[in-house]
C-alpha cells in the first residue's frame, strides 16, 4: 500500500492560506452538483402546484368562459412569483433544517476554513440560482398552456431579472431564517401556518390594485413577501396590468432581504456553533 | 516546543432546556448545565492523546471547542498555538475531525465526499483525487468509490469518515470515540490505522470509554469526569496509581454504608467504600480478605449475591476515582 495518503506532516506542511472566494466558489460547486442530481423532484416539487394552477386558471376557466382570456396577463407574474420564491425559500429551508436536527450532515462545511457566516450566505446564493430555475422553466410551461397571453412582454428583461434575483434573494434569506428556526417537527406546521396563506394573500393570482375592492385585505397583504415579487414581475412582465411602482417593489425587496439575511445569518450562527 | 493543544480553565455551561409553560414571576432562571468545570489539559505535538470519561463527562464538549464547533463559556483553548475563539478559521486549516455519528453528505456518493470536502480546504483536484484514492484504497472501501452513502455499513462510513478527516493533511486529528458501534474486527482494523498516523508522527485526540482502547493506543490518558480532568498520565503511570492491589466487590441484598467501617478494619484492606448495595474493597491481598469479607456482611445481616475481583488497572483506578464504571 502506499502510505503518501498518510504521510506524517511535515514542518510546513499548511500550506498557502486558501481564499474565503476559493473556498465559496468549492460551496457553490457542491450545491450546484447536488441540485442537478436533483433537479427532476426539485421540480415537481417547486412548480407542480402554480402549473396545476395555470392550468386551471390560465386554460380551463377562460375555455369555459368563466374567466376572460385578459386574466392570463395578471396570473402569469403571479405563478412565476410562486415558482421563483417557493424554490428559493424549500431550497435553503429544507435541507437546513434536517441538517440541523438530525443528520448534522452540514458538519463537513462548517469545518471549512472560512467563516461560519459565509457558508450560510452561500446557502442564500445557491437558493437564489435554484429560484431563478424554477421561474426559467416555468414561464415556458405557462406561457405553453394559456396561449397567447395579452400585454406580455419581454422588452423590460433587465427589470424582469432584477425583480427575480431580488425576490429569490428575499425568500432565499427567509428560508436561511426558518431553516434554523424551525425543528423537523414543525415542518409541515410552517408550510400550512406561513407558506399556504403567504401563497394565497401574495397577489398571486390577481393583482393587487384589485383590491381596491376589498380596502382591509388590501392594506393587510402588504406584511406579505410574496406581493412585492408578485406585483414586480406584473410591471416587468405585463405593465399593462395595473401593478406597484417598481421603485417600491425594489426597496421593499432590498429591505426584507437584509431583514431575513440579517436574522438568518444571526439565528444560523447560534445553531452551527453550539 | 509549543504544545498541539492547550487549554486553560476551560468552562462550558449550556443554556438550561426550556422548560413547556411560563417560568412564574421572580422565579429564578433555570440553571444551565455546566459539561466543563475548569479544564486544563495540554497535550504534545505528534503525541496520542486519549481523553476517557463515562458519558457526560465533557469529553465530547472539549472535543467540540477545541474543533470550533461549540463556543466555551470562559477559559482558554489552543490548537497548535492558534486560539481557538479568536482565530477559528485558523484552526480549522489545521485540524481533522471524525465524529461520534458518522455525518457524511448524503446528497454525493463516496468518492465526491472526499473530493468536495479536499476542496473547501483549497486543494487542487488532481491532487484530491490521488490522495481521496489512496485513503480509499488504504482504508478498504475502494470498491465504493462510486457508491451512494447509504450502501456503506457502519464500518464502512466511519472509515469514510477517517479519510475524510485526513484528505487536507491536517496537522491534529480528533476523533469523538470513533470505535462505537463497530464489531470487534473492524475495531481492531482501526486501531491498526490509528497507530500508523500515529507513527507517521500527527497528533491525535481520542475520546473513548473503552478502557482497553486508550490502554493499548496512547502515549497518555486524561481521565475525565463531570468536566474535570481527574488523572493524567501514561498509562502505565495510572496503572501504577490505581489503589493498593486488587478490587474485591461485593454485591448484597441491601445497603452497603453500615458494613464500611468493620470491612475496612479486616486485615489486608486498605480502603472500603459503598456504593447502594456494592460493597468496594481495595487490598493488596488480592481475594484472601473474601472470607473475611462475608463473614462481615453475614455479621451485618447481609447476604452477599455475589462478589467480583479485579486486578489493578485502568478500570479499578477509574472507579476509586468517579465511583463508578465505565462501561
Amino acid at each position: 500500500m502506499s502510505t503518501a495518503a498518510l504521510a506524517a506532516p511535515a514542518a510546513d506542511d499548511l500550506g498557502p492560506r486558501v481564499s474565503a472566494a476559493r473556498v465559496f466558489g468549492a460551496l457553490l460547486r457542491r450545491d450546484v452538483r447536488v441540485a442537478r442530481k436533483e433537479l427532476p423532484a426539485f421540480l415537481v416539487r417547486t412548480t407542480l402546484q402554480p402549473i396545476m394552477f395555470t392550468i386551471v386558471f390560465g386554460y380551463l376557466l377562460p375555455k369555459m368562459g368563466f374567466l376572460s382570456r385578459a386574466y392570463t396577463a395578471a396570473l402569469l407574474p403571479g405563478v412565476l412569483a410562486v415558482s421563483l420564491a417557493m424554490a428559493a425559500v424549500q431550497a435553503v429551508a429544507l435541507p437546513m433544517v434536517v441538517d440541523f436536527a438530525a443528520t448534522k450532515e452540514i458538519e463537513d462545511r462548517l469545518l471549512a476554513p472560512v467563516s461560519t457566516r459565509l457558508v450560510a450566505v452561500e446557502k442564500i446564493v445557491s437558493g437564489i440560482l435554484q429560484g431563478l430555475v424554477s421561474a426559467l422553466f416555468v414561464l415556458p410551461v405557462a406561457r405553453l398552456i394559456m396561449g397567447p397571453i395579452p400585454g406580455l412582454t419581454l422588452s423590460h428583461f433587465g427589470e424582469v431579472f432584477a425583480v427575480a434575483m431580488l425576490g429569490a434573494a428575499a425568500f432565499s434569506a427567509m428560508g436561511l431564517l426558518l431553516g434554523t428556526a424551525v425543528g423537523p417537527q414543525h415542518i409541515g406546521l410552517m408550510f400550512s401556518m406561513i407558506v399556504a396563506p403567504m401563497i394565497f394573500f401574495g397577489c398571486t393570482y390577481y393583482p393587487w390594485r384589485g383590491l381596491d375592492a376589498v380596502p382591509v385585505v388590501k392594506y393587510l397583504v402588504l406584511i406579505n413577501p410574496l406581493v412585492y415579487v408578485s406585483e414586480g414581475m406584473r410591471a416587468s412582465l405585463t405593465p399593462g396590468v395595473p401593478h406597484m411602482p417598481l421603485y417600491v417593489v425594489v426597496a421593499m425587496l432590498l429591505m426584507l432581504t437584509a431583514v431575513f439575511g440579517g436574522l438568518g445569518l444571526r439565528a444560523f450562527d447560534r445553531r452551527a456553533i453550539g | 516546543m509549543e504544545a498541539a493543544i492547550e487549554t486553560v480553565g476551560l468552562r462550558k455551561v449550556y443554556p438550561a432546556p426550556k422548560m413547556p409553560g411560563r417560568r412564574p414571576r421572580g422565579a429564578p432562571a433555570p440553571a444551565g448545565v455546566q459539561a466543563l468545570n475548569g479544564l486544563d489539559l495540554r497535550v504534545e505535538r505528534g503525541e496520542f492523546f486519549g481523553m476517557l470519561g463515562p458519558n457526560g463527562a465533557g469529553k465530547t464538549t472539549t472535543i467540540g471547542i477545541l474543533t470550533t464547533r461549540v463556543r466555551a463559556t470562559s477559559g482558554e483553548a489552543r490548537v497548535d498555538g492558534v486560539e481557538v475563539s479568536a482565530q477559528p478559521v485558523e484552526v480549522r486549516r489545521r485540524i481533522g475531525v471524525v465524529p461520534q455519528q458518522p455525518n457524511p453528505d448524503r446528497a454525493l456518493n463516496v468518492r465526491e465526499n472526499l473530493l468536495f470536502h479536499a476542496s473547501y480546504f483549497g486543494i487542487a483536484r488532481p491532487v484530491a483525487t490521488t490522495r481521496a484514492d489512496e485513503l480509499m484504497e488504504r482504508l478498504g472501501f475502494a470498491d465504493k468509490a462510486e457508491a451512494k452513502i447509504d450502501a456503506l455499513s457502519g464500518g464502512q462510513q466511519q472509515r469514510l469518515m477517517i479519510a475524510r478527516a485526513l484528505i487536507h493533511e491536517p496537522r491534529v486529528v480528533f476523533l469523538d470515540e470513533p470505535t462505537v458501534g463497530l464489531d470487534p474486527a473492524a475495531r481492531l482494523g482501526l486501531w491498526g490505522i490509528l497507530r500508523e498516523l500515529h507513527a507517521q508522527g500527527r497528533t491525535i485526540v481520542m475520546t473513548t470509554h473503552y478502557m482497553e482502547e486508550a490502554d493499548q493506543l496512547c502515549d497518555r490518558i486524561a481521565i475525565i469526569d463531570q468536566g474535570a480532568l481527574l488523572a493524567l498520565d501514561t498509562p502505565a503511570g495510572l496503572r501504577a496509581q490505581a489503589p493498593g492491589g486488587t478490587l474485591v466487590e461485593l454485591a448484597l441484598d441491601g445497603d452497603a454504608e453500615p458494613l464500611v467501617a468493620a470491612a475496612t478494619a479486616v486485615a489486608g484492606v486498605e480502603r472500603a467504600e459503598a456504593r447502594g448495595t456494592l460493597l468496594r474493597v481495595f487490598g493488596p491481598r488480592g481475594g484472601e480478605s473474601i472470607p473475611a469479607l462475608i463473614a462481615v456482611a453475614e455479621g451485618a445481616g447481609r447476604a452477599v449475591k455475589d462478589i467480583q475481583l479485579a486486578r489493578p488497572s485502568l478500570e479499578t483506578l477509574f472507579i476509586s476515582l468517579t465511583g463508578r464504571k465505565l462501561e
